[in-house]
């Protein structure tokens, strides 16, 4: 019954999609007496949409083994909360949560949304309609999520060992909101190119849903770096990995938009291009989920692949990215141009950001497609790796980042670069300390590196700067949000640099009673102890580690091997202090009884993590900042 | 610029996005969907190696190129790298094929000259040539997919058998087997 329940949810859910499509073009065209349909439309299909996702997550806990995604995903001795997970740890489950989510959110903007002009609230709506109608059609038609297996079998055929991780439950879900949050920024740049309404009030109303978005995509991104770092046992934090870069390239996009939207919103300029980077955005979710799930990519994230679902998502492409970008050429010749600007100014900073990152993106995305292409044309198999992407993306970034420490400083319209350079030389002061610091003090590291740390100093004191001689009570939150994400960029840019320079990698055949001195860390490998786990066995190193005079300790890397299905995965054990990680990996056993271990000391590699969870915190107080701001100020027209 | 050419500038978007749609849309259906990461066995093998010349990877010994290879004798060549623990577990088998008299050169895959010294210091070194391949483009002409694997060249310069991951001790006699079947 809870899987019929959940289907009919889902039917129903999808015929209010319909009409919400259907009236919101027809109101739009003129049909006033069917618009006040619309939002109490979308509010119920966002709510049967949950229900039917509900019923998913219930099926999972129950392991009810007569569903046949329970069958192929589960098992009935997994702990609970990979039960729960497994929900959407799979390409059904994960589409249904995608559309739920979709839905959801555009309850919220029917629910929510009041200072929009109507009619463009209307198409908005329609818009959102639209996508959501593919994703449905796509679940009923070629991914059935609540399908029966008959008959049902003894037991579950388990969850992909890898995946069997706290991250799990987490990282993807968390991208989703991020993808999710662009597609509502599309759906309203569509409603407003529709509706001939591009302007500060269109960029207020999207820019809430631009800035949630981000904060899910960067925790998600920081959240799968870590998960990556410390799951796959590799020591990196970052591979290029196409997966990767599919969840980077919106976050590219997403960052641009919400800087294109602030100046919309703010100074009424940007507009054919802030339209521009919202279907941009929204394009490079779809591709990347197209990449992604078509496998015509490798990667090391295994994903169920079939070549039906690649052409629905292609054919999904067609029609958002085609159909908006007919729009945009048809309408956004009529967009009035915004308000100008001189070159040294906020804007200007801005828009350099803007370009920068737009570049970095096509960086990115050739980088990506370059091995599918050459394939296709040629046959030959290549692969694009760090050394292409670090040589051509980092120096922009950089460029990049030294204009984010200058934009904040900047003031709107005009500036005069000569007060500019007053207000930058404490930072530029710190940059230069830290440069004599690393010239004198430590043997060389190379260019980029040091460029990192030299530029992280000074940015992190330029990124506080905009608070200097401000009353910091009065300072508004959005402002403080700004500052924080900010100075995160440059925590993480400061972890990132450190780890490449000052890394250091011990790979040793061992036996018991050796020692190993890896950074400030003596490891002495005592020996392998068999241990078991709910669903795995593995052998388990272990390590005596100390560091100086300290007290002893134990880290115990586990090699381990999963039943169902087979797999082997190696668990880093890891080591965290203030000032970086010492991360152990154990290998396999030679036949002279050696065993293999791998010892990296990585001096402040956590900042890499906490500058993501910075970036992420300064985008939240920046979102409820505005949110505030916006519910202040509609209250005082409407009191007014 | 003209107003004609203003309103041209307006489809540019569409465009792009046009030709990467069909491109997708080729790889899709008639591209190699689908690709398995998995071990390949080389096509190479029957066929001379490619073409190629790589530079030294260490200092204490030359380079690596294709002409070092037809030398009349058959003679093994293992892509290796310091960074492979699999490399550390067969550096003691390829010890002994070197001392029953066989002539091994290696291909190090993106690598470091004082990462593979120190690999060499410390797992024994059998090797007289070994060139440095950063971006794995001779690898891949080899009909390589990982580290480690070892290549069985004739006296002509011709593949002659593959073998893929670690030379444990069983495989010595295989190993030999394929060099005297390649005289």
């Amino acid at each position: 019954m809870i899987a019929e329940t959940g289907l009919a949810a889902l039917w129903l859910a999808t015929a209010l999609c319909a009409l919400q499509l259907v009236f919101g073009i027809m109101a739009v065209r003129g049909r006033d007496d069917l618009a006040a349909a619309v939002r109490p439309v979308a509010v119920v299909q966002g709510l049967l949409a949950a229900i039917s996702f509900l019923m998913l997550i219930w099926l999972f806990l129950r392991t009810d083994l007569s569903v046949e995604l329970v069958v192929r995903n589960s098992h009935s001795e997994k702990p609970w909360l990979y039960k729960f997970a497994g929900a959407w740890g799979n390409h059904e489950g994960s589409m249904l949560l995608w559309v739920t989510v979709l839905s959801v959110a555009g309850s919220l903007v029917a629910f929510f949304e009041r200072r929009l002009r109507e009619n463009t609230l209307i198409a908005t709506l329609a818009a959102q309609a639209a996508i959501g109608l593919g994703f449905y059609a796509f679940l009923l038609f070629a991914s059935n999520p609540f399908a029966r297996s008959t008959p049902a079998p003894e037991e579950g055929m388990g969850l992909n060992p890898l995946l069997q991780d706290p991250g799990l439950a987490f990282h993807p879900p968390t991208l989703y909101f991020g993808y999710v949050g662009l597609s509502v920024a599309f759906s309203f740049a569509v409603g407003a190119l529709m509706t001939r309404d591009v302007g500060a009030d269109f960029a207020r109303a999207m820019r809430p849903w631009v800035l949630g978005s981000w904060i899910f995509l960067t925790l998600g991104i920081t959240a799968g770096s870590y998960w990556a770092y410390y799951e796959l046992g590799w020591g990196g934090w970052w591979f290029w990995d196409p997966v990767e870069n599919a969840s980077l390239m919106p976050w590219l996009a997403a960052t641009a938009l919400l800087h294109s939207v602030t100046v919309l919103a703010t100074r009424d300029s940007l507009r054919a291009w802030t339209v521009m980077l919202a279907v941009v955005a929204f394009s490079m979710s779809m591709i990347g989920t197209f990449l992604v799930r078509s496998g015509i990519l490798t990667s090391v994230h295994a994903f169920a692949v079939d070549p039906r679902r690649g052409s629905f998502i292609l054919a999904l492409l067609v029609l958002y990215i085609g159909g908006a970008l007919l729009l945009y050429g048809l309408r956004v010749g009529t967009v009035r141009e915004g308000k100008k600007f001189q070159a040294v100014s906020r804007e200007g900073a801005l828009v350099a950001n803007n370009l920068l990152l737009t570049a970095i993106l096509g960086i990115v995305l050739i980088g990506t497609l370059y091995p599918l292409f050459v394939e296709t044309l040629t046959g030959e198999q290549l692969s694009v790796g760090p050394p292409y992407f670090n040589s051509t993306a980092g120096p922009l970034a950089l460029i990049l980042i030294a204009i984010m420490a200058l934009g904040p400083l900047l003031r709107w319209r005009k500036d005069d670069w000569r007060d500019l350079i007053n207000r930058i030389s404490f930072p530029i002061l710190f940059s230069a300390l830290a440069f004599a610091g690393l010239m004198f003090f430590v043997s060389p590291i190379g260019i980029l590196p040091t460029l990192g740390i030299v530029l992280a100093v000074g940015v992190g004191a330029a990124s506080v700067a905009p608070l200097w001689k401000r009353n910091l009570r009065r300072t508004p939150m959005f402002t403080y949000g700004m500052v924080i994400a900010h100075l995160g960029i440059a925590v993480a840019l400061a972890g990132m640099a450190s780890e490449s320079a000052f890394t250091e990698e011990v790979l040793v055949a061992t036996t018991p009673g050796q020692e190993h001195e890896v950074g400030p860390y003596t490891v002495r490998f005592v020996g392998v102890d068999p241990v078991a786990g709910p669903n795995w066995t593995a052998i388990e190193g272990q390590l005596a580690v100390t560091r100086g005079d300290g007290e002893p300790f134990g880290l115990m890397p586990q090699a381990r091997m999963f039943a169902s299905p087979p797999t082997e995965t190696n668990e880093a054990a890891i080591a965290t202090s203030w000032d970086g990680q010492l991360y152990t990996v154990l290998g396999n056993s030679d036949a002279q009884g050696r065993w293999q271990l791998r010892l990296w000391w990585k001096p402040f590699v956590t900042l890499i993590w906490l500058g993501g969870g910075m970036i992420a915190f300064g985008g939240l107080l920046s979102l409820v900042g505005r949110v505030r701001r916006e519910r202040r100020s509609a209250l005082r027209e409407a009191h007014g | 610029m003209t107003s004609e050419s203003n309103r041209l500038i307006l489809w540019v978007p569409l465009g792009i996005a046009g030709i990467f749609i069909l491109f997708f849309g080729y790889a899709l259906f008639f591209g190699n969907a689908n690709p398995q990461q998995q071990t390949i066995e080389s096509r190479m093998v029957g066929q001379p190696v490619p073409e190629f010349a790589l530079d030294p990877a260490v200092s204490n010994h030359p380079g690596l190129t294709s002409a070092n290879l037809a030398t009349g004798e058959p003679r093994l060549v293992n892509v290796f790298a310091s960074w492979c623990l699999p490399c550390i577990t067969e550096a003691p088998q390829l010890t002994a094929l070197q001392q029953r008299g066989v002539s091994i050169d290696a291909i190090a895959i993106r690598d470091r000259p004082q990462d593979i010294s120190n690999f060499l210091m410390r797992y024994g070194d059998p090797y007289q040539r070994i060139g440095a391949d950063v971006d794995s483009r001779v690898q891949l002409a080899f009909g390589s997919s990982g580290v480690p694997e070892t290549f069985v060249v004739d006296g002509e310069g011709v593949i002659r058998h593959q073998h893929i991951g670690e030379i444990r001790p069983e495989d010595v006699p295989v190993i030999m087997q394929a060099l005297e079947d390649a005289r």
